[in-house]
């Protein structure tokens, strides 16, 4: 059995057949070619797959494809500028080496946008709060915290 | 050759090339790549941690929606598929190779820990071969299982494999007894300690994923993998495994999302898909579940040590005695025989003058899942017996712990250690005297006393570690049983136009080689480094390589590149002597320019390529064509990475949770070629040390063998809000026998940090010994039993 679905994702209009069990994360990955969203585990622990759905940050693990019908979806293939230039936060994870391996770095942005978006002065303790529930294996967390601090002033243009 | 470079990119902290595509969704790891056609791979897995099994009813999975194919172990004996290979035969202390039951790739007839592979469905879709494995019946006949590396050799135990009825694999020894029990016996102070290094399991973000092509038509396999060392995991796959020929299969590890040790082996996931691959004749894609991660990725250190140090009245270490058991899981990993020995019982000197060392090692097999080398590998677990035996006994003879430590450090260089290494250089106390500033010991006492006015207890502890890296010179690592060379391989590739592409057999998963191998290229040769792009990970465009584990890309690869550039400029003076109607030893190369000795006739490097690949106006007659060499260098020694960390924690004794406020970690890796980078690597070391000490560790209930630390609820990996932000510098000793006078910075962090952060709890807490995980149960009982005591 297959469902039929409509959502926006990054700005565009898609439909897609699903097989109900079918992910967020999956549909997006799989049926969308959009491979930056990762998934790292399969209890809703690890943030890889953090996107933005109607403005909130969410796991696309922990919501099934069907339930996003309707939704707009932004992944981090669409908060670049339409010419190439970086999102602040992006920018500003790479000018503080706020990433290594890359792979929970998708969802690891994604949140932070949406952190600072809700503290848009985030304190160091703030920042470690906001991000608890996005792992990296590779950082410490060290820089990821600096670069989120220096993304919150970048956001501000 | 080993002066501090001043030059345009070596020691900068050049922005990373590889992060554009990873901060934009552009990666490409393995489960990224999917091909027109492809299957999809579940592996049925064992819920017994040990079990005979009587029977596979296969008829129901087979006619299930979507089916391709299923394999069992008997598939793959029939086929004569081997078993997975290891990569380095330990001797035992009677002269006896080391016990190496088969490791099947799919279960024969028993299955040895939780998540074994039974058997292989390959499907459709993924949910479909999820659906027919759940229909194959196996009728297993449960076995009583054994966990604990220190109950493996009890008489009565469950035996894991047949013919090894005592489970244990080798004991080992390093030292001379007699030498060691004589300075014991003669000893004014002996600190004796026994503890558990608790097992870890890696976790890398990305798990493990494998796609395996054949091509009939040439009769060819393309796999992507995970992996951290492609061209090793092609040869011992082809070689010992599948017998294929080596140049019909091509590996590639495309971007890796962290390794640490865990993506270095051969699994058997990828070998059972690329040999099923030709069998169905279509791709077939395999990704691990986190929970299948945590069953079957090789896990971590699992030691349990009794270690003592004899000091004389002064302080001096006189000797020191260890005795380890080291669990070996149930089946041998790649390396897993090495780390417990040569990466381990080697490291017992640390940075002392130690005189006699004696070190036996009895590795077992128990109902777990394989142990191998993560990040540090063996060297965190030496690391942690030296620098809390070295802490324990300064508390007990009243001696600053600095103090004992400057008393005993080496500091003739070269040195001969009496468990085999040979230190070129270092200097222990400018990282220590460096820490304890950075640290702001001094302020310590007035910190503690503020702490205690608020309720809370502070503590100090200092960690003052050495590893070997830069593995490993082949010769040596021979002689101690390594099935394999540890050279590495470097290619620079002029372009006709002037820029150059860079292959080497180093492997990037974190580390950021795009990025620091094209600084050194750049500096070297004269050139912008946006002009150098370098490619690794793929055996069908790289020269065989070694890849990247044990802190040995920058001082093995990197080398191998520096020799590849010395080629590339030596042909580069040929080509400018012609241009310029000179000879050879007239012209110099400096900043990418060819000159004539004291005139101002030049040609750029960019000129000589051009002239090299349009050759109008070149020497044919004595040069080939082509600006493009490859050199493979095999290092003389290891390097000698050390320096002192220093963890300052504060515990609130009514909870038991203990913050880690400071941390401090000065350490000296050579020269550094991007700092930011160097930094990155050591706050990442740091995190993994610190959730050794406090917050990770891996649980098999002892009855039942079911892992209980299975996911991420359950097993404990540091966060965010777990961690400080950390104080980290660099002292340089350049490293005397490599090229660019680097040593390794990858694994540092890992190896020094638990033991500060158990030596600075300790301290809090007034206990000798506390067992890591340090966790708020662990201290709140500590306090409460010893409150007790004092009534």
């Amino acid at each position: 059995m297959t469902l039929s679905i409509s959502l926006t994702v990054n700005g565009k209009a898609v439909t897609a057949d699903v097989d109900p069990r079918t992910l967020l994360a999956q549909l997006l990955r799989e049926q969308l070619q959009l491979t930056g969203t990762h998934i790292g585990c399969d209890t809703a622990q690890c943030g890889a797959c953090t996107v933005h759905l109607d403005g909130r940050a969410v796991k696309a693990c922990n919501i099934l494809a069907v339930q996003a019908q309707g939704a707009n979806v932004t992944t981090i293939e669409g908060i670049s500028e339409p010419n190439g230039d970086l999102h602040p936060m992006q920018a500003a994870f790479r000018e503080h080496h706020g990433l290594q391996c890359g792979f929970c770095t998708p969802g690891m942005v994604m949140n932070a946008i949406e952190l600072v978006q809700k503290h848009p002065n985030p304190s160091e303790d703030t920042v470690r709060a906001g991000i608890e529930g996005n792992l990296c294996r590779c950082t410490g967390y060290h820089n990821i915290v600096k670069a989120i601090i220096a993304g919150a002033a970048g956001m501000k243009g | 050759m080993n002066a501090p470079y001043s030059s345009a990119y070596i020691g900068q902290s050049v922005k990373r090339k590889e992060d554009q595509r990873f901060l934009t969704g552009g990666g490409t790891y393995t489960d990224d790549v999917a091909v027109a056609n492809q299957t999809h791979a579940y592996f049925l897995r064992s819920p017994h941690a040990h079990a005979k099994i009587k029977n596979i009813d296969l008829a129901k999975a087979h006619v299930a929606p979507g089916v391709v194919a299923i394999f069992t172990g008997a598939d793959l004996a029939t086929a004569k598929v081997g078993g997975l290979p290891c990569g380095w035969l330990i001797t035992d202390v009677n002269g006896q190779p080391m016990k190496e039951p088969p490791h099947p790739c799919l279960a024969q007839g028993k299955v040895r820990h939780v998540g074994d592979q039974v058997a292989v469905v390959i499907a459709e879709t993924l949910n479909q071969a999820k659906d027919a494995a759940a229909l194959i019946e196996v009728d297993y006949e449960a076995l009583p299982a054994i966990v604990n590396a220190a109950d493996a050799r009890k008489p009565g135990v469950a035996v894991v494999h047949d013919g090894v009825n005592d489970n244990t694999c080798y004991v080992w020894s390093i030292g001379t007894q007699d030498t060691v029990d004589k300075a014991f016996a003669s000893a004014k102070h002996v600190t004796t300690l026994e503890f558990a290094n608790n097992r870890l399991i890696p976790n890398a973000i990305e798990p493990r994923a494998a796609l395996a092509q054949y091509a009939r038509g040439d009769d060819s396999y393309t796999l992507h993998v995970t992996s951290q060392n492609p061209h090793v995991e092609r040869l011992l796959m082809t070689a010992f495994v599948l017998g294929l020929p080596e140049h019909k299969v091509r590996v590639i590890a495309p971007d890796v999302g962290g390794g640490f040790g865990s993506k270095i082996y051969l699994y058997a996931e990828e070998t059972v898909i690329t040999w099923a691959s030709r069998r169905v004749n279509r791709p077939i894609k395999w990704t691990c579940e986190r929970a299948e991660s945590f069953l079957t990725d090789a896990h971590g250190r699992d030691h349990v040590t009794k270690a003592e140090l004899a000091l004389d009245k002064n302080g001096k270490f006189l000797a020191m005695r260890v005795h380890t058991t080291a669990n070996m899981g149930a089946y041998l990993s790649t390396f897993a025989s090495c780390i417990p020995t040569i990466l381990y019982a080697t490291l017992l000197a640390g940075q002392y003058t130690t005189p006699a060392i004696y070190c036996e090692v009895t590795a077992v097999f128990t109902n777990t899942a394989p142990v191998d080398a993560y990040r540090g590998a063996g060297r965190p677990e030496a690391t942690y017996v030296v620098e809390r035996l070295v802490e324990t006994a300064a508390r007990e003879m009243g001696i600053s712990p600095a103090e004992l430590r400057r008393r005993n450090f080496i500091t003739q260089f070269p040195y001969q250690t009496p468990v085999a290494l040979c230190y070129d250089i270092g200097n222990y106390d400018a990282t220590l005297t460096a820490a304890m500033k950075l640290a702001d010991v001094a302020g310590f006492e007035a910190r503690r006393k503020q702490a205690a006015d608020r309720g809370k207890l502070r503590g100090l502890g200092y960690s003052t570690y050495i590893e070997a890296c830069g593995l490993a010179p082949s010769n040596i690592a021979g002689a101690l049983g390594a099935r394999a060379g540890l050279f590495e391989a470097g290619e620079i590739r002029f372009h006709p136009t002037g820029s150059v592409t860079v292959f080497t057999g180093s492997h990037s998963h974190g580390q950021g080689h795009e990025t620091t191998f094209a600084q050194v290229v750049a500096d070297k040769l004269g050139i912008p480094v946006e002009n150098v792009d370098v490619v690794h990970g793929d055996t069908g465009r790289i020269p065989f390589g070694m890849g990247t584990y044990g802190s040995r890309s920058i001082a093995v690869g990197g080398s191998a590149i520096m020799k590849a550039i010395d080629k590339i400029i030596a042909k580069g003076k040929k080509i400018a002597a012609h241009l310029l109607e000179s000879t050879d030893d007239n012209i110099e190369f400096r900043g990418g320019v060819f000159t004539v000795t004291g005139t101002d006739r030049k040609k750029t490097i960019a000129e000589v390529a051009f002239a090299a690949y349009v050759p109008h106006n070149y020497p044919l007659d004595k040069l080939e064509p082509g600006l493009n060499e490859t050199a493979f260098y095999d290092p003389t020694n290891f390097t000698y990475p050390a320096g002192s960390h220093i963890c300052e924690v504060e515990i609130d004794p009514q909870t038991g949770v203990t913050k880690v406020v400071n941390f401090t970690a000065v350490d000296d890796f050579g020269n550094v070629i991007n700092p930011m980078i160097v930094e990155g690597q050591v706050h990442g070391g740091l995190a993994q040390g610190i959730g050794q000490a406090l917050l990770e560790g891996c649980v098999y209930d002892t009855e039942s063998g079911q892992l209980l630390t299975g996911s991420y609820m359950d097993y404990a990996m540091p966060r965010a809000d777990d961690l400080p932000s950390f104080k980290v510098d660099t002292k340089v000793t350049a490293c005397t026998h490599n090229p660019l006078g680097v040593k390794g910075c990858g694994e540092a962090g890992a190896i020094g940090a638990p033991a500060a952060v158990i030596n600075a709890i300790t301290d809090a807490l007034g206990v000798k010994d506390i067992a890591m995980p340090a966790t708020s149960e662990k201290v709140w009982r500590a306090l409460n039993s010893k409150g007790k005591k004092a009534k």
